[in-house]
């Protein structure tokens, strides 16, 4: 039997909210965050939507108490971090081996872009200080050193599984007794970067996108940030309140098909989800939600669709993507969407899937398309895929 | 928990992927950028796979190859890999057009091969492995994290864990890393580590680790902890670490016949291997391995990969004369920069 | 059109890093994708800038590249329809 892992705090900025109240809200209220590009500089304004969180660099830096000087992402990490230890009760880690893991795709690719407009026309040129935080783990160092956390720190970078398996690898250890706590997710900013590299995927909606439709047209890009307190049970006991949920399992697999095709049965999403269950000592009816990876792309759904159908068939759980309004935040959609699962099982709700309309044609199920209170929210999957065929599941249960 | 290393597969500076031609002969590179010396990749992937590869997968996929071809096992249960920079050149690649081109006309290969999980997803997908499969990138500790979720995996049931680290220098990086002083202007003597000077060399490779937690015949090495120290109070911090590590490893001092050393011929970077040789490492052979694969982040892969030559083969090449036999227990220190410390314990099987 | 076929040919190989390939080594009506060359849906990303940039035809949807690319000569002729320089004259 495996020691249990709990959820005892969370924090997610995003599109829809600067904090988990906020997202919460806007769930509610079926606002979508996706808007005309207003803060990244990029020549794409106007012709691609994205989910932004709205607010200046400079006013995410007073907010965190960092320099405004800092990468996107760093600045959105440090934010929600600082909310998940704060909802913990967390002010101090004296006597607890705590860890902080966490994920990113971009790094400080959003100054690297600046540093080479200008290193390009000559070699000497450009602000050092804009490349200095440009590894992915500049940015866990950044904020670990700003939270005060040095006992074990790590990033993870397996494209838009990366906080899924973030988080995965502090349940892990605190599994194996290696940490008392893990502040566990992922932040990612919008970047030029990752705007461009997808617009030549052909798979950005111009629209608002619509996972799970018959007529999706793809993805909308967005950023943000989402961790857990992930802690053991003593520590648990210790901080007088009670749990969101417990971590019951997790798995990841890869689809070993293509560098960025999901394989047409879904391969790896099956793997995935079955072997978490697996791990969890669940079985598919027990589970009451599935929060989808769900981009809506073509690709992307038909092969989650099909994997869920080969596990679930013939009773499907509610589910739903909450990418309809936060858009792909990339590196932090696991860690955002972990947050989410754990808000649904601790309210008893079910997020509606925005801009459904018609049912693909090779599934037999549909997504929840409006808001839902009073539910039995026991067991939820989350999922997580990426380039790579990276796969990743979590379990999240009732504590 | 202590694991085996069933095989182990190498490219760095020196001609570490072919264990004769690293005795033979020590390669001496001018310069403070060392280029790993790369195989005809034709003998490791095939060369439909190969045209979208970038240098950095090549490595990667080539040194994994090599070691699942020593161990003779053809499917691992597991892929973790560890890598701080990432896939620069394809960064490189798709950053400069994306600039040139004023972000339009862009084509993908570029972009979707700079993810930093591209080399893990890579061998995976030549090898058609379905299994766990995980990237970290955490500078100076990109390995050493690597390995211990490997480590991980081994202890919750798997049976083979491939591990390893790739970095790759380029042209860009090299100028930009050099902007930061972190390489000797003009090198007169590639022993590095000889004398003190302001900077050290580029390196780069590739190393990767077959993992199991059973003693499997043929196994080379046992690898039987690493721990890992982040931006250390004091030089007297470090030691104290390593002394306690050692204790953990229930391996006397005494027992360490020798320390691969990360020191980097830069004065100020060396402050605390000087204090540990006359510390901790008192009267120890210490062979600084970065004078043969030169300053990366992870680095460490090939002071591993050197340990499992050194401990497995029982003997040295003739142009590195100081290592003593029989040697039962190797410990390395790397560390990059001082705010990353990691340390190894290898012995013989 | 043989001269179209011929520049398509060498602009594909040189595009898409096809080293070990010479322009005579692929057909006309060859097939590009999978059981043909072995192509993939990234290299029909390639092959819609290929085409929007040396001949200045836009292929909006990427459902469209299996069509249009489906070998050498399918290529050819979507090129020559659609030309702009052909229209302005």
């Amino acid at each position: 039997m495996n020691p249990p892992v709990f959820v005892a705090g969370l924090g997610v900025v995003s599109a829809i909210g600067l904090d988990a109240a906020a997202c919460l809200h806007s769930f509610e209220t079926e606002e979508a965050g996706m808007a005309d590009i207003k803060i990244l500089h990029t020549r794409q304004r106007g012709k691609l939507p994205v989910a932004e969180v709205k607010l200046s660099n400079e006013a995410l830096a007073e907010l965190t108490g960092l320099s405004s000087g800092m990468p996107r992402t760093a600045l959105l990490s440090a934010l929600a971090a600082r909310e998940a230890l704060a909802d913990a009760g967390i002010f101090n880690f004296k006597d607890l081996r705590a860890g902080f893991i966490s994920a990113n795709t971009v790094g400080g690719m959003d100054k690297t872009e600046d540093f080479f407009e200008s290193f390009m026309m000559n070699a000497a040129a450009g602000k050092l200080r804009d490349v200095v935080y440009h590894e992915c783990g500049s940015i866990t160092e950044i904020v670990a050193d700003h939270l005060g956390i040095n006992h074990f720190i790590s990033t993870v970078s397996t494209a838009c599984s990366s906080s899924a398996n973030a988080v995965f690898t502090g349940a892990r250890m605190i599994r194996h007794g290696l940490l008392d706590l893990a502040l566990v997710g992922g932040a990612d900013a919008l970047t030029r970067f990752t705007l461009n590299g997808f617009n030549t995927l052909m798979i950005l909606d111009k629209s608002f996108c619509k996972p799970f439709d018959e007529h999706r047209q793809g993805l909308n890009l967005g950023e943000g940030a989402g961790y857990l307190v992930l802690v053991s049970e003593e520590i648990m006991n210790r901080l007088n309140k009670s749990a969101y949920c417990r971590i019951a399992g997790y798995s990841n697999a890869n689809d070993a098909y293509h560098q960025t095709a999901s394989s047409p049965g879904g391969t790896g999403s099956f793997l995935a989800m079955k072997n978490a269950l697996e791990n969890s000592g669940l079985v598919p009816g027990d589970i009451d939600y599935i929060n989808l990876h769900g981009t809506g792309t073509n690709n992307n759904d038909i092969a989650e669709g099909t994997a869920i159908k080969l596990l679930f068939d013939p009773v499907y759980p509610k589910m739903s993507s909450t990418k309809s309004f936060t858009g792909h935040t990339l590196g932090a959609s696991g860690g955002m969407e972990a947050v989410f699962s754990a808000l649904a099982i601790r309210h008893g709700i079910i997020y509606p899937n925005l801009r459904f309309e018609t049912p693909m044609k090779e599934l037999p199920f549909t997504p929840v398309t409006k808001f839902l209170n009073h539910q039995r929210v026991k067991h939820v999957i989350s999922n997580s895929f990426g380039f790579g065929g990276n796969c990743t599941s979590l379990v999240f249960s009732a504590s | 928990m202590q694991v085996y290393i069933r095989s182990s597969g190498n490219i760095s500076p020196q001609h570490s992927l072919e264990k004769d031609l690293f005795f033979a002969h020590r390669e001496m590179q001018d310069g403070n950028r060392w280029h790993a010396v790369e195989p005809e990749y034709s003998r490791y992937v095939d060369s439909k796979m190969i045209r979208r590869m970038s240098r950095i997968v090549r490595m990667g996929v080539a040194a994994s190859k090599a070691c699942l071809d020593e161990a003779e096992v053809r499917m691992p249960s597991g892929i973790v890999t560890g890598t701080a920079y990432g896939c620069l050149e394809d960064t490189g690649i798709f950053l400069r057009r994306m600039i040139d081109n004023q972000e339009e006309l862009l084509t993908p290969t570029a972009f979707i091969q700079s993810t930093h999980n591209t080399v893990g997803a890579q061998i995976a997908l030549l090898l058609k492995c379905h299994g766990y499969n995980n990237t970290i990138v955490h500078r100076g500790f990109s390995f050493e994290n690597a390995l211990m979720d490997a480590m991980l995996l081994l202890r919750e049931g798997m049976d083979n864990v491939l591990a390893g680290a790739i970095d790759e220098i380029t042209e860009d990086s090299h100028a930009i890393l050099s902007r930061f002083g972190l390489y000797i202007p003009a090198i007169d003597n590639p022993e590095i580590t000889a004398k003190t000077h302001k900077g050290s060399v580029a390196g780069e490779g590739a190393s990767f680790f077959l993992l199991s937690s059973q003693e499997i015949h043929g196994a080379r090495a046992i690898l039987r902890g690493i721990s890992t120290i982040y931006k250390p109070e004091s030089l007297a911090g470090v030691e104290s670490r390593i002394h306690a590590f050692l204790k953990e490893s229930s391996v006397l001092s005494d027992g360490i016949g020798l320390v691969l050393s990360g020191a980097n011929g830069d004065g100020d970077h060396d402050e605390i291997d000087n204090y540990l040789s006359a510390t901790a490492f008192r009267n120890k052979t210490i062979v600084p391995f970065k004078q043969l694969c030169g300053e990366y982040p992870t680095a460490s892969g090939f002071a591993l990969w050197l340990a499992v030559l050194l401990i497995s083969e029982q003997k040295t090449p003739d142009w590195l004369p100081n290592v003593s036999f029989p040697l039962r227990n190797i410990l390395i220190h790397n560390h990059y920069d001082n705010n990353h410390h990691a340390l190894y314990l290898i012995s013989a099987c | 059109m043989d001269k179209l076929m011929g520049q398509l040919k060498r602009q594909i190989i040189e595009r898409l890093n096809l080293k070990d390939l010479k322009p005579e080594d692929i057909g006309d009506d060859q097939p590009l994708f999978v059981e043909g060359l072995g192509l993939d849906s990234i290299d029909a990303l390639e092959l819609i800038v290929l085409l929007q940039q040396d001949y200045h035809i836009k292929l909006d949807k990427a459902e469209d590249g299996p069509k249009v690319f489906h070998s050498v000569r399918t290529m050819a002729d979507y090129i020559t329809k659609h030309s702009p320089a052909k229209k302005a004259s």
